[in-house]
């Protein structure tokens, strides 16, 4: 499992627009980089991103190599009524991560 | 930021140590690059003309290290129901693939922004376009100027 943080306020306001941010500790290896000997070091990145709202899509994102190592997301979201956001990330290697942050809506 | 205060990972510690050398042999691509880069707009336009206007895009004009490069794009956008962005696609000109991230806003998005770090392989012009919900286009384009190039370039030595 690799670290991942995530920022999301503990409680907010009906209708709200609450801030996001998500960081997971990954190489995004580019595949086009050489080991010390000349070889390409094999690609090895996150492919997709995403975050739910009681299952409802907030924002979904597509990677490529060029995203820095350590992807970094910082979005917004409605605050709707009290939840679960849940964080998805999945890459090469059979990478899978899921987190979930409770949201409490007053 | 506290967010960026976590230990570094080894392949990081790796790739900053590698960076230094690998730099030195980057090659600059011909001119085509600009034509790819507006290839790579056209593709996620299908075709459609992009106009100038209601995006943002918020790059340093100048990136010390193109390694994490701060990026944030806006779009203004009511959101509601019927007046939202669709999508947000970033590209560049330069990195050995068009394409940076792409950005789906769903139904639960706040406001039309998203901030991510980049990696940038030379000076170069990147675009952020977004797909509005009534079919439209709308593109920014920036400049950056990179004194530390990120290791992204594999050109044969």
């Amino acid at each position: 499992m690799a670290r991942a943080l995530i920022k999301v306020p503990p409680s907010a306001r009906r209708g709200e627009v609450i801030e996001i941010r998500a960081l997971i500790a990954h190489p995004m290896e580019t595949g086009y980089r050489l080991d010390a000997t000349g070889r390409p070091l094999p690609r090895d990145i996150l492919r997709r991103f995403s975050c739910r709202y009681n299952g409802e899509l907030v924002v979904g994102a597509e990677l490529h190599p060029a995203v820095a190592a350590n992807p970094y997301f910082a979005f917004s979201a409605i605050a709707t009524e009290s939840g679960t956001l849940t964080f998805t990330w999945e890459g090469d290697n059979g990478f899978a991560q899921t987190e979930t942050v409770l949201l409490a809506v007053t | 930021m506290p967010m960026a205060a976590q230990p570094i990972s080894r392949g990081r510690r790796r790739a900053l140590a590698t960076g230094a050398g690998l730099a030195a042999s980057l090659v600059v691509r011909p001119a085509a690059a600009a034509e790819d880069l507006a290839a790579a707009v056209a593709a996620f336009t299908a075709g459609a003309q992009t106009r100038a206007g209601k995006v943002t895009f918020d790059v340093p004009a100048l990136v010390e290290n193109g390694n994490a490069v701060p990026v944030t794009v806006t779009v203004d956008s009511p959101m509601t129901a019927n007046d939202r962005v669709a999508m947000v696609a970033i590209f560049n000109e330069k990195n050995p693939e068009r394409g940076v991230a792409q950005f789906a806003f769903g139904p639960r998005a706040g406001r039309a922004s998203v901030s991510t770090h980049i990696r940038l392989a030379a000076s170069q012009k990147l675009a952020a376009v977004a797909r509005m919900s009534d079919g439209t286009h709308w593109a920014a384009y920036v400049d950056v100027v990179v004194t530390l190039a990120a290791c992204v370039d594999g050109d044969p030595v």
